[in-house]
């Protein structure tokens, strides 16, 4: 299990915008009726793309609400799944994979990369504020290893040097291209294509 | 090596396109009226006859698990879920049949839903994967514009409405009861079994949960027949499957192959063969990381499939295969795989939670070699007290890599630990609450 604690400080008010609040509705409507509750994890996602890439505990109370529900049941969901952020990360927030597959082509180098870059620290925002980043468990693109990934996107097949310069990019505020940083083509074997030829040569 | 046509997922590197005109080219949703109309029985029946076992790890008989559902529909709906929770170390099969074969999975859930009678279904998404599950939706999208989904879905008669529902990066979702907990919007906590979800599952209906592979293969199953897919493979371990060869090999790549494939052929032919030749390889993780590694001597004649596998004290799992070569620790990526799982138990039951966290500190303390000889077989009684012990499979599946490193590595353990567990002088190590006893003498 992983230890997660609310940030110290936080917001007084919370409340969806309109473009959420509608985001919000429409999700309750994938529902049965009576079973509200299951767009909570949908409606954790909207505060906090919402509020700058974290969940305030007063965004949790208004979901409570929102949704008809005890407020303790919203605080355990957004405390046991990880990928809500409990405290702000900044705009670009970076996450390492480190697990095996990663860990033995070299995530580590990625790891440096980000110490030098954003912070001697994970989950310790970079000077200017913008980003952070921590280290994750697997992401599910081992054979693109290792990878990393900024906000929704994947940055795949990458090493020091490469890494270095997208933090550079997302430092000065702008968005790398997402994908492959060694130019091939989803996850098919590099250079070494045996098999579906006719439909690579059509 | 398996012949290009008799591959199914024909678009697995993205050479056509995802949208609906050139799958229809690829001949998703072409005839789905067809299939349906031969009726529940003939599916369900063609589905076991092709002897189609679950892709996501476990391997239960597809056609087996659809024929759980109840016949007739009570006063409760039935559901159908689709766990594309895919976050085992090693895999990323899902993910390109979500991006690239979405038609694929959408056609296979209107049959799967007519076959079990459910007009809804969910697909459970893994949040990481945010941007290929928009991909989907998209998918989706274009298919309830032509008609294809919502009321008399494809012209079938068969009224259908299919959902996303993401996760948040917890990797018990995968565990089927857990997945259909998050669903209902509580934390991911799996739940004991029986009830068995085809009777009391989401909401307290009857639900079938299958792997997102699994759906995805079911149309072409039935438009080339179940023999076809039996033919392919051996006895038991019928079809294809997508492999996903990861770690220290020179091409790491996703392939469709036929089932009962040599190992060596896998890495050799599709990966561009081990980093540093053959013989710098170390060990290899079959089928995802909770799968027991095997070492070299036995990858030689090694077969993927579930059963073979099954021989070696591993398993097939999900297909993931870690290469790992000779430059790397074993222990360390044991002891990364340990920390892993202490990450990710639910922390619902003890042994599990308890003993992951154990597991991977004397791993760590192994690869520093900072253990002593008595703690390795400690070890292996931590991994058989969690074995068998948890609510879930994943619990034991924390433990079963930690038993593959001690029954293949323990030579490799005891080399490095000479660690004598009597203090004779100050050492740095915090654990060893025994040090104040030595300072008396100092």
């Amino acid at each position: 299990m992983s230890l997660r604690r609310p940030a110290k400080n936080q917001p007084e008010n919370f409340e969806f915008n309109p473009s959420s609040l509608e985001a919000a509705k429409s999700i309750v409507a994938k529902y049965p009726e009576g079973k509200q509750q299951s767009a909570v994890m949908a409606l954790l996602y909207i505060a906090q793309k919402q509020n700058d890439n974290w969940i305030p505990l007063a965004a949790m109370k208004y979901i409570a609400k929102f949704l008809n529900m005890p407020y303790i049941k919203v605080y355990e969901v957004a405390t046991f799944y990880s990928m809500y952020n409990l405290s702000p990360v900044g705009k670009y927030f970076v996450q390492v994979c480190t697990t095996t597959p990663c860990m033995i082509r070299g995530a580590n180098k990625l790891v440096e990369a980000c110490k030098e870059k954003i912070s001697e620290d994970e989950s310790v925002l970079s000077n200017d504020k913008s980003c952070s980043w921590m280290e994750v468990e697997c992401l599910g693109a081992c054979v693109n290893a290792p990878m990393m990934q900024i906000n929704d996107d994947y940055y795949e097949d990458l090493d020091k040097e490469k890494t270095l310069k997208i933090l550079d990019k997302i430092l000065n505020g702008e968005k790398p291209t997402p994908g492959s940083y060694r130019g091939r083509i989803n996850n098919e074997p590099e250079n070494n294509r045996k098999t579906l030829m006719d439909l690579k040569n059509a | 090596m398996l012949k290009d046509q008799d591959r199914i997922f024909q678009n697995l590197y993205n050479d056509l396109g995802p949208d609906l005109t050139s799958s229809q080219k690829r001949g998703d949703w072409v005839n789905t009226k067809e299939i349906t109309d031969k009726g529940r029985d003939w599916i369900i029946n063609e589905i076991k006859d092709s002897q189609l076992r679950g892709r996501g790890g476990a391997g239960f008989p597809t056609g087996l698990k659809w024929s759980f559902a109840p016949k007739e529909v009570g006063s409760r709906p039935h559901y159908l879920v689709i766990n594309g929770d895919e976050s085992e170390p090693g895999t990323c099969k899902d993910r390109d049949i979500l991006r690239f074969e979405p038609h694929k999975l959408i056609e296979g859930c209107l049959i799967a839903s007519y076959a079990i009678q459910a007009h809804v279904c969910y697909i459970y998404i893994r949040g990481e994967y945010f941007v290929d599950g928009q991909k989907l939706q998209a998918a989706i999208d274009e298919a309830y514009e032509k008609k294809l989904l919502g009321k008399n879905a494809a012209g079938t008669g068969w009224d259908l409405d299919i959902y996303i529902h993401y996760g948040a990066g917890a990797y018990i979702c995968g565990e089927e009861t857990a997945l259909l907990e998050s669903i209902e919007g509580k934390k991911g906590q799996p739940r004991l079994k029986p009830p068995f979800p085809a009777l009391i599952g989401l909401y307290g209906c009857p639900t079938i949960i299958n792997n997102v592979e699994t759906i995805a293969v079911v149309p072409t199953i039935l438009r080339r027949g179940g023999k076809w897919f039996a033919s392919l493979g051996r006895e038991k371990n019928t079809g294809t499957k997508i492999f996903c060869i990861s770690g220290n090999v020179n091409n790491p790549c996703n392939v469709e192959e036929e089932m009962n494939i040599p190992l060596k052929e896998l890495i050799e032919v599709h990966a561009g063969g081990v980093i540093g030749g053959w013989d710098n390889l170390q060990a290899v993780i079959p089928g995802g990381s909770s799968m027991p590694l095997i070492p070299k001597d036995k990858c030689e004649t090694l077969t993927m499939d579930f059963d073979s596998l099954m021989a070696e004290k591993s398993g097939l799992g999900t297909a993931g295969v870690v290469v790992i070569n000779k430059d790397q620790d074993i222990i360390k990526c044991m002891a990364r795989i340990a920390r892993f799982y202490k990450h990710e138990s639910c922390g619902q039951c003890t042994p599990c939670r308890e003993g992951s966290g154990w597991m991977w500190r004397m791993l760590e303390r192994m690869a520093k070699g900072e253990a002593s000889k008595d703690e390795i077989d400690m070890l292996g009684d931590v991994t058989k007290q969690i074995e068998g012990h948890t609510i879930c499979a994943f619990g034991e599946g924390s433990s079963w890599p930690v038993q593959g490193l001690l029954r293949h590595f323990k030579d490799e353990i005891k080399k490095r630990n000479k660690f004598d567990p009597i203090v004779k002088e100050n050492k740095n190590i915090p654990y060893l609450v025994d040090q104040h006893l030595l300072d008396k003498n100092a």
